[in-house]
């Protein structure tokens, strides 16, 4: 097997690690980084829980390698919140929109949530909207996603 | 103040839509899901699995995996038989044919496994599981239903593919007659596809052996304290020595109620190698090896007279039970409930579950929901062509709360089901005269819209005759600190039990909600319970968390009582602070009152035990109903066959709600999974019996854009008898949302004739019923001809069907030699709706009479009967769990017994028997 060292930030924090060609993102950052809100649901690429933020861009870790995110900038889930526990506006609009239950789904669609609304032009809900069809969700119906997805695009639910 | 007398306003917590304690974790990644568990020198698993559905095992070759560096250990069947483990039923029951934890000598289904490997990572035990070679004697498989019925056994030892049976097999002549002479007979018959439950997360275990005497298993589950009885029972190990624990699950869904073979196996691997081990299915695995549902045909008619009255009616069912389902089963509950709100004088049914060489059946959400997509598309056919409005007809044989109390005609006991009323205040909010009005103008212009109206009743917290399923416990305790740990048997795959539970806890208490802490993620803490399973959790766990708070707030007035030199009437106590009524108001905290409880009894009242906790367990009664009625709007595009739900709308019955969003939150989750079956999810095999369904590409879920806005109108909601006046919502949306969605399609595609009721329906299915032409194969199989009841094997390599309950096998016993012994001891094993009940008796004869006695649970069972030459027949009157007469007719044949019992209304259940010293 191939050894590979990677220097990365995740989080804001440095790590460096020697790792196997064929290890997945979502495995380094669950298994080698310890960031367990990573959630592996499906290993394809569909299901969208594995999605964390790789250089600005919403990323599905399952279908990335570890090795190709040397020198890149990684935020996942447990990197939202502010210090004092204070949840970043997408969590808390998932919280109040009743937009869980499970829980698992949640931090793939938290993070596409905030990749896009990071960007410069600020998205509509109609378009964050368009965005959940690549999240999948077996337990609310998609209904509290839908309702914070257009509070976080300024528009009513 | 009785339960029905409880108001049903919202209280401080109870009604109002408080916020989840969970979502803080979980919206920040600090749940604990069984992946994200870690122990140390922990080892991870792999399975080898078979890639044919059917075929003996020649001979297996590990020697290339074993070599492989990092693989510690690669085990078969063979080495994991050191320990005897008896794979139960979810109901804890031995299965019908015996379910090897690795395939042994045989291979039953694509999948099945046959090696574990266990390695330093998963990947590499997934690189030696592809080392493995196995050399098979390759079998024609039988994969469909249509197959169990002519096709080989699926396991030999059995006398036919029937692996359940309730109901009556021959035919009610004085029902036939109603049926057949009525005005007018509609019938519907359909396949129901099979369907993946797909909780987002896997199932999963870390197995954590601590010495002989102590196991802990991390496991994703339904619920922690069943599951640790399973592997307690099954494993034979006395139960303190188990430990499951299960913090966060990502959904459930039915999967999860009990352990498999799976996570038996690494259990067993982990305590042979006395290491922890991990295994965590991939999707793959899961689409293919975990156990699956819902796959089903059934055939309806009812009979009504001219005015739209029901009859008469008769069901003809069959449910593929895969070759090792998890409780065979041929669901008595679509018979109890097909009908179960309807005024009908007369049902008779039929019912089989069938092994196949495909993936075991579990439960699924609703796993009897076919009854009311089967009914209320049969209501809707009849009512097009009777001419009567469908709304019209549901009201005309839906039993209203004024013809309650009432017992259907499958003994079920209403008292308090409300669909009518629900469909009432449905037809508030859609309006169906101007809906008519829009769909006529939309057909001129080629849009094609439909509205479906569905009805339905739940059966939720069931406490009587499933001994698994009778009561729910609460500790409940003030810590020291003042703050409030409630223990509760309840679990949460996502339905937000640690909320609900402290919103019970802190009302019925007078304390406030963010001071009370659910635990239920641990079966050495707290008491029995089956955690989340059948719809119970508000009902039965929140009667719990009542009756536990209640015995504490009267504990804690006695205490407050004494300090404060009144009496206990005088006190009461809001968001912890306990205060004295009178002239002198007086009050203390919680806290100061723990203070004393646990660190000066002495100032407690004489005789008053130290501390302030208090444990209670809660039988609800026998079953508590939700009622609904829901509507749906679709638009079908005639271009396309796509399917567009444009506005959805429910009105329900669901009691006392104790958080209105954790309840709306239930019924659009079973909606959409309702959705996703009518229009996309199918699990599918090939002629050989290999999945073709095995990714989220190919088993296709429901997305954000499949699902609509539902509209929720809770009016006519009225309190349960049970503590709380709660009443469960768990399943209802997965079984009302397929006939809601169903009719609606229908009515909109009516100018293009009746829909066939094809499973799932996708848009190239439903463009073939608009363009009028026959649909194209959606998977290429070959059509197995339908073959008649066979008397006699037709190909030497098919055996006959032997159907124990034909009415000709025993008298051609009776025609044996006459001398039969049938005196002595003799095990039995009865085939009930329950799944098979062992016990033993002693049969002793009189001349022509028979004395008996059954023994099964330290309980006997004494009956009396009749025998001629080896055929014998006896009664025995039963009352728990419903007083009932079970007729037993059977024959002798040396040291084997075989007949059939009839149970009422149950049907008819095969029995066998045999000598024992």
């Amino acid at each position: 097997m191939s050894q590979h060292q990677i220097n990365l930030t995740i989080n804001g924090r440095p790590h460096c690690s020697t790792v196997e060609g064929r290890l997945t993102l979502s495995d380094f950052l669950r298994g080698d980084a310890g960031y367990t809100g990573v959630h592996v649901g499906c290993e394809h690429g569909v299901c969208g829980a594995c999605t964390v933020i790789v250089d600005g861009n919403a990323v599905r870790s399952c279908l990335m390698l570890a090795v190709q995110a040397d020198g890149s900038k990684i935020t996942t889930v447990e990197g939202l919140a502010a210090d004092d526990g204070t949840l970043h506006p997408v969590q808390q609009a998932m919280k109040d929109e009743c937009a869980l239950q499970c829980g698992f789904c949640t931090p793939g669609i938290v993070m596409t949530l905030t990749a896009l609304t990071n960007c410069a032009n600020k998205p509509s809900g109609d378009t964050l909207v368009q965005a959940m069809s690549g999240h999948i969700c077996r337990c609310t119906g998609y209904q509290g996603i839908k309702r914070a997805a257009m509070k976080l695009g300024g528009d009513a639910a | 103040m009785s339960a029905t007398e409880t108001p049903a306003a919202p209280g401080v917590y109870i009604g109002q839509r408080v916020p989840r304690k969970e979502d803080a974790r979980l919206l920040t990644g600090k749940g604990v899901y069984v992946d994200d568990v870690s122990v140390a020198g922990m080892l991870h698993v792999a399975f080898h699995r078979s890639p044919i559905a059917r075929g003996n095992i020649k001979s297996i070759d590990l020697s290339v995996a074993k070599q492989l560096p990092g693989v510690h250990a690669v085990l078969i069947a063979a080495d994991l038989a050191r320990y005897k483990v008896d794979m139960l039923s979810f109901f804890l029951a031995a299965p019908v044919v015996p379910v090897p934890v690795l395939a042994i000598d045989c291979v039953r289904y694509v999948g099945d496994p046959i090696a574990i490997i266990i390695a330093e990572d998963r990947y590499i035990a997934e690189d030696a599981a592809g080392l493995i070679t196995v050399v098979y004697d390759e079998e024609d498989p039988v994969v469909t239903m249509d197959e169990a019925k002519t096709g080989a056994l699926v396991h030999p030892q059995t006398d036919s593919n029937i692996a359940a049976a309730t109901g009556t097999e021959d035919p009610d002549e004085e029902l036939e007659a109603l049926l057949n002479n009525a005005p007018h007979l509609e019938t519907v018959e359909f396949k129901h596809q099979r369907i993946a439950q797909s909780p987002m997360e896997t199932r999963g275990v870390v197995s954590a052996p601590q010495g002989a005497e102590e196991l802990t298993i991390y496991l994703s589950c339904q619920g922690p304290q069943l599951n640790a009885r399973w592997f307690a029972q099954a494993f034979g190990m006395p139960q303190t020595s188990i430990r499951v624990i299960s913090k966060d699950v990502g959904g459930s869904f039915g999967l999860k109620g009990q352990p498999w073979r799976e996570e038996v196996a690494t259990v067993l691997a982990s305590m042979l190698l006395k290491r922890p081990l991990k295994w965590i299915e991939d999707r793959l695995e899961n689409l293919t090896s975990a156990c699956q549902a819902r796959e089903q045909e059934i055939k309806l008619r009812a009979a009504f007279d001219k005015e739209g009255n029901l009859i008469a009616s008769h069901a003809e069912y069959s449910i593929n039970n895969g070759a090792y389902p998890q409780g065979a089963d041929s669901n008595i509950a679509v018979m109890m409930f097909i009908w179960g709100a309807h005024k009908l004088p007369k049902f008779d049914f039929y019912s089989r579950g069938w092994f196949t060489n495909t993936v075991g059946l579990s439960a699924y959400r609703g796993p009897w929901a076919i009854e009311s997509l089967t009914r209320e598309v049969l209501l809707d056919r009849a009512a097009r062509k009777l001419g009567i409005d469908a709304v019209e007809l549901r009201k005309r044989t839906l039993l209203r709360r004024e013809d309650q109390p009432c017992t259907t005609n499958m003994g079920l006991e209403l008292e308090d089901i409300s669909p009518a009323e629900c469909l009432d205040v449905l037809l508030t909010k859609v309006d169906v005269t101007a809906f008519r009005i829009e769909q006529a103008e939309a057909r001129k212009q080629g849009r094609y819209l439909g509205l479906g109206i569905a009805t339905y009743i739940e059966p939720t917290a069931g406490s009587t005759g499933i001994a698994v399923l009778i009561s729910e416990s609460a500790h409940i305790r003030i810590e020291p600190t003042g703050k409030i740990s409630a223990v509760v048997s309840t679990h949460s795959q996502g339905h937000g039990t640690q909320t609900t539970m402290a919103q019970v806890v802190a009302e019925t208490l007078g304390v406030k909600f963010d001071d009370v802490s659910i635990h239920e993620d641990d079966s050495s803490r707290g008491g029995y319970g089956s955690g989340a399973y059948g719809s119970r959790q508000a009902v039965a766990g929140g009667g719990a968390c009542i009756g536990a708070a209640k015995l504490l707030v009267d504990k804690i007035k006695k205490a407050a009582a004494h300090l404060l030199n009144t009496t206990p009437e005088n006190i009461s106590m809001r968001e912890g602070i306990i205060t004295v009524s009178g002239d002198k108001p007086q009050s203390v905290t919680l806290r100061d009152l723990a203070d004393i409880a646990y660190g000066e009894p002495e100032r407690l009242p004489e005789g008053m035990e130290a501390g302030l906790e208090v444990q209670f367990r809660y039988r609800p009664p026998p079953i508590t109903m939700t009622s609904a009625a829901h509507a749906c709007i679709v638009e079908v595009d005639a271009d396309t066959g796509f399917v567009k739900i444009k506005r959805w709308v429910s009105s329900e019955d669901c009691g006392v709600m104790i958080n209105p969003s954790v309840v709306e939150g239930q019924i659009a989750g079973g909606l959409a999974q309702g959705i996703g079956s009518v229009l996309m999810e199918q699990v599918s095999f090939d002629a050989r019996g290999n999945p073709t369904a095995v990714t989220y590409k190919d088993y296709m879920l429901p997305t954000i854009f499949d699902v609509p806005t539902f509209e929720y109108n809770h009016d006519a909601s009225m309190p349960s008898k049970a503590d709380g006046g709660f009443r469960g919502v768990g399943e209802g949306g997965c079984i009302v949302g397929p006939p809601t969605l169903v009719n609606a399609i229908a009515d909109a595609l009516a100018p293009f004739g009746e829909i066939k009721l094809e499973f799932p329906m996708t848009p190239t299915r439903l463009l073939a019923h608009i363009e009028g032409r026959p649909e194209i194969a959606e998977h290429a199989k070959p059509v197995v001809a339908p073959v008649p009841e066979p008397t006699v094997a037709t190909t030497p390599t098919v055996a006959p069907v032997q159907n124990v309950f034909s009415p000709s096998a025993p008298q051609e016993q009776i025609a044996a030699p006459a001398a039969v012994q049938i005196d002595g001891n003799w095990k039995f094993v009865l085939s009930t709706p329950l799944g098979p009940q062992a016990f033993t008796g002693r049969m002793s004869t009189d001349g022509n009479n028979l004395t008996g006695v059954f023994i099964m649970n330290m309980d006997e069972a004494h009956f009396t009967g009749t025998f001629k030459g080896n055929h014998l027949v006896w009664d025995l009157k039963v009352t728990k769990p419903m007083k009932i007469t079970l007729k037993y007719e059977a024959h002798i044949d040396g040291d084997k017994l075989l007949g059939k019992c009839k149970m009422g209304i149950f049907g008819t259940a095969k029995l066998v028997g045999e000598r024992i010293p």
